[in-house]
C-alpha cells in the first residue's frame, strides 16, 4: 500500500512537472532559451516514461525512455542550437499572441482537460486518468505554442512537446503494445528530417526562417 | 502450386516498397518510370487477385474484409492510371528543368513509398498501425508537394505539415483512448488494439471513452479528409505540387483518411450507450459541402478550383456516410469510387493544360476545345462529370445521396442541394470560358497520355448508364456493413 502510494506520488509530480514546463514554454521570448526549456521538458518525459517502466515492471518502456533522453534531450536541441547559429536567428521570437492571452488560453486548456479526462474515465483506474488528463494538457499546450509563435524553429519544438505529452499518454495507458511507442519515436524522426529538409530549402530560398514570411503568397492574387 | 503460395497481401504491400528501394537507387527517368508504371501495375493486378484467391484468416496485424477490399482495388487501379499520367508529366518537366534527375529519383522512391503507406492503412488490422500507415502516406506527400521548392510549394508544404501533424496528434491520442477503453474488456497488450477483437468486445467498452475518443479521431482524421475548417492545408497541396500528386491526394489520400474514420463509425455504433457518430459527420459535412461551394466561385487558379472541389465532395460523402443506412452508405460508397476516378481524371487533363499554357491561371487559358480537342474536350467531359450531370456515374451516387436524405431528413436535403447546385454554377461558369472562349495563350501541341484519362472517364459513365448487378451486390453488402 504504501509503494503503491509512493508510486503513485512519483508518477503525478513527473506528469505535473511536464505541463508546468508546458507553461514554461509559452512564455520563453528568446530561441535558445526555448529549446533549453524544451530539453528539459524531453528529461522529465524521460523520467517519467522509465518510472512508469519501473512501476508497471514494463522493461520495453525503457527504450522509450532512453530515445526520449538521448534523442530529444540531447540531439535535437544541439541540433536546433546549430542550426540556429548557422541561419543568424538567434533574436526575439515574433509571437502572433502577448504573452498575457497565451497565458491565459493555456489556463483554460488546463482546465478543460482536466474537466473532461477526469469525467470521462471515472471507472479506469486513478494513475492512468490522471495520467491522461495531465497528457492532454500537454497536448494541447504544445498546440497552443504551435499557434501563437510565428517562426519556424518554434514551431517544430511546440509540435515535439506536443508529441511528447502524446507519449506520457501512451506509457500512462498500461501494457499498451510498443508498436505505438516505437512509432511515436519514429514519427518524430521521420518528422524531424522533414523538418530539416524544410529549413534548409527555407534558408536556400529565403536566408529566412520565419514562417509569415511565407505568408505573403496566398496564390490567388492576380 | 505457385498460386496457392501467392499471398496477395504481401504483394501489394512488398511491391511497392521494394520498388521504391529500387528507384531510389536506379538512375535515368526513362528506365525510372517504366519501372513505376510496372510496379504500380503488379501491385494493382496482386489487388485485383483478392477477389479470386481466398482470404488470409485476420492476424493481429493483417485484416482483409468486404469492405476494405473495395478501398486496395481502387486505390491501386488509380495508383497505376496516375503512374502513366506521371511518365509524361515528368518529362516534360524535366525538359522545363523544374525538376533535376536527383529529384526525379526522389520523386519515384516517394511516390511508391506512398502507394505503400495507403495499402499499409487499408489492410491493417491494429489501429496503431493504421496510425502509423496514415502518417507515413501524409508525411510523404508532404516531401512531394514542396518539391518544386518555389516560394509558394514551400509554404503549402508547411502548411500541410504543420496541420497534418496537429491530426496526427489528435488522431494518435483518440487511438491511445479507444485502447484506455478496450482495456478492462479485451485485456492488455497487443489485442488492446486489434480491431477484429475490439468489434467483438465494443458493445462492453466505457461509452463515455469511447465518445472522447471519436471526437478526437474524428478531428485528427477529419483534418485529413479536408472537412471545413480543418481544410486549410488542402487547396495550397493541390495547387503548388506536382500535378500527379493532386491526384492521388484527392482521389487516393482522402480515402484512406475517410477509411480509417469508418473504421472507427462501425466501432462506436456496436456500442449502444456510445455518441451516434452520425449528427457529427452530417454537420461537418454540410458545412464542406456549402463552404466549398461558395469558396469555388472566387478560384482563379485552376487547380486550387478542384481542389476546393474535392472538399466539396467529400463532404458529400462524409454526409452520406453520416446519414447511415443501407440506401445512404451505398451511396457514399457509390459516390467516393466515383469521385475518385473522376477527380484524378481531371488533374491529369489540367496537368496537361497547365503545361502546354505555363500557367495555372483561369483566366489565361481560353478556347481549349479549339486548340486542343483531345484535352479539352476531356476537361469539358471530366468537369460535367464532377458537377453531377447526367448520365454520368456522379449524377447517380448524387441523387441517391439526396433521394434518400430527401425521405428521412428533408431540411438537411435542401441544403445539400442548395450547396451542389451552387457548385454546379460556379464550375459551369469556370468551364466555359476555359473550354469554349477564344483561344489565349500557347497552341503548342501537347504530348499528352490520353489512356487514362478516358480509361477513367469511361468507367465513370458506364456506372452512370449500368452498374454491373455484382458490383451492386457487393456494395450493398459493405453498406449493410457499414452500420
Amino acid at each position: 500500500m504504501q509503494m503503491h502510494s509512493l508510486s503513485f506520488d512519483v508518477s503525478h509530480t513527473l506528469a505535473g512537472g511536464l505541463v508546468l514546463i508546458s507553461f514554461m514554454m509559452l512564455y520563453q521570448d528568446r530561441l535558445y532559451s526555448l529549446l533549453n526549456v524544451f530539453a528539459l521538458h524531453a528529461l522529465v518525459l524521460a523520467l517519467s516514461v522509465a518510472w512508469q517502466a519501473f512501476i508497471q515492471d514494463a522493461p520495453h518502456l525503457y527504450v522509450t525512455a532512453v530515445i526520449a533522453l538521448g534523442f530529444k534531450a540531447i540531439v535535437i536541441p544541439v541540433a536546433l542550437h546549430r542550426i540556429i547559429k548557422q541561419l543568424g536567428i538567434h533574436r526575439d521570437i515574433e509571437s502572433a499572441v502577448g504573452i498575457g492571452p497565451t497565458m491565459l488560453a493555456g489556463m483554460g486548456l488546463v482546465a478543460l482537460s482536466m474537466v473532461l479526462m477526469l469525467r470521462v474515465t471515472a471507472e479506469a483506474d486513478p494513475l492512468a486518468r490522471e495520467d491522461l488528463a495531465f497528457a492532454l494538457s500537454v497536448v494541447l499546450l504544445g498546440l497552443l505554442v504551435m499557434v501563437t509563435r510565428r517562426n519556424a524553429v518554434s514551431q517544430v519544438v511546440g509540435f515535439m512537446s506536443l508529441e511528447n505529452g502524446l507519449v506520457l499518454a501512451a506509457t500512462g495507458a498500461k501494457g499498451m503494445p510498443l508498436v505505438v511507442e516505437i512509432s511515436v519515436a519514429f514519427s518524430i524522426l521521420i518528422a524531424f528530417i522533414v523538418i530539416g529538409i524544410f529549413l534548409f530549402r527555407i534558408r536556400e530560398r529565403f536566408d529566412s526562417v520565419d514562417v509569415s514570411a511565407l505568408d505573403d503568397f496566398r496564390g490567388e492574387r492576380e | 502450386m505457385n498460386v496457392i503460395s501467392f499471398n496477395p497481401v504481401a504483394a501489394v504491400l512488398l511491391i511497392p516498397i521494394g520498388s521504391a528501394a529500387l528507384l531510389a537507387i536506379l538512375p535515368g527517368y526513362r528506365q525510372t518510370a517504366r519501372l513505376n508504371v510496372v510496379a504500380s501495375l503488379a501491385t494493382f493486378l496482386s489487388a485485383l487477385s483478392l477477389f479470386v484467391i481466398a482470404r488470409p484468416q485476420p492476424t493481429p496485424y493483417v485484416l482483409v474484409d468486404d469492405l476494405n477490399i473495395v478501398f486496395i482495388v481502387l486505390n491501386t487501379f488509380v495508383g497505376f492510371t496516375t503512374s502513366i499520367f506521371s511518365a509524361s508529366y515528368i518529362a516534360h518537366e524535366l525538359e522545363t528543368g523544374r525538376l533535376t534527375p536527383v529529384y526525379l529519383r526522389f520523386y519515384h522512391a516517394m511516390y511508391q513509398t506512398m502507394m505503400f503507406g495507403m495499402n499499409l492503412a487499408f489492410v491493417s488490422n491494429n489501429i496503431g498501425l493504421m496510425w502509423v500507415a496514415v502518417e507515413i502516406a501524409t508525411l510523404t506527400t508532404v516531401l512531394m508537394v514542396g518539391i518544386y521548392r518555389t516560394h509558394a510549394a514551400l509554404e503549402a508544404a508547411w502548411k500541410y505539415f504543420i496541420l497534418g501533424s496537429v491530426g496526427i496528434g489528435f488522431a494518435l491520442f483518440g487511438t491511445i483512448l479507444v485502447y484506455m477503453a478496450a482495456r478492462p474488456v479485451v485485456g492488455e497488450g497487443q489485442d488492446g488494439m486489434v480491431w477484429t477483437l475490439l468489434i467483438e468486445h465494443a458493445a462492453n467498452f466505457d461509452p463515455a471513452l469511447l465518445n472522447v475518443a471519436f471526437v478526437f479521431l474524428f478531428l485528427g482524421y477529419g483534418t485529413k479528409v479536408g472537412l471545413a475548417p480543418l481544410h486549410a492545408w488542402l487547396p495550397d497541396a493541390h495547387a503548388e505540387g506536382p500535378t500527379p500528386i493532386s491526384a492521388v491526394l484527392s482521389g487516393l489520400l482522402l480515402n484512406v483518411a475517410l477509411y480509417a474514420l469508418l473504421r472507427f463509425k462501425i466501432l462506436l455504433a456496436v456500442n449502444p450507450a456510445a455518441i451516434a457518430p452520425g449528427p457529427l459527420m452530417v454537420t461537418m459535412g454540410l458545412v464542406s459541402v456549402v463552404f466549398a461551394a461558395f469558396m469555388l466561385y472566387r478560384r482563379r487558379d485552376i487547380k486550387r478550383m478542384f481542389a476546393y472541389s474535392s472538399i466539396e465532395h467529400m463532404g458529400i460523402i462524409v454526409f452520406a456516410f453520416g446519414m447511415g443506412g443501407p440506401l445512404a452508405n451505398f451511396a457514399g460508397l457509390l459516390h467516393m469510387v466515383m469521385h475518385s476516378l473522376t477527380k484524378s481524371a481531371i488533374f491529369y487533363a489540367v496537368g496537361h493544360i497547365s503545361q502546354i499554357k505555363g500557367t495555372q491561371r483561369i483566366a489565361s487559358i481560353r478556347g481549349l476545345t479549339v486548340t486542343h480537342p483531345a484535352l479539352g474536350w476531356g476537361l469539358v467531359m471530366g468537369v460535367v462529370a464532377i458537377a453531377g450531370l447526367p448520365p454520368l456515374g456522379i449524377f447517380m451516387s448524387e441523387f441517391l445521396v439526396v433521394s434518400s436524405t430527401f425521405a428521412r431528413q428533408p431540411l438537411l436535403a435542401i441544403v445539400l442541394v442548395f450547396g451542389l447546385l451552387l457548385a454546379f454554377g460556379a464550375l459551369m461558369l469556370r468551364l466555359t470560358g476555359v473550354a469554349f472562349g477564344e483561344p489565349r495563350g500557347s497552341t503548342a501541341a501537347a504530348e499528352a497520355s490520353y489512356v487514362p484519362m478516358f480509361a477513367h472517364l469511361s468507367l465513370v459513365l458506364i456506372a452512370g448508364i449500368y452498374l454491373p448487378t455484382p458490383l451492386v451486390v457487393w456494395f450493398q453488402h459493405v453498406a449493410r456493413l457499414l452500420g
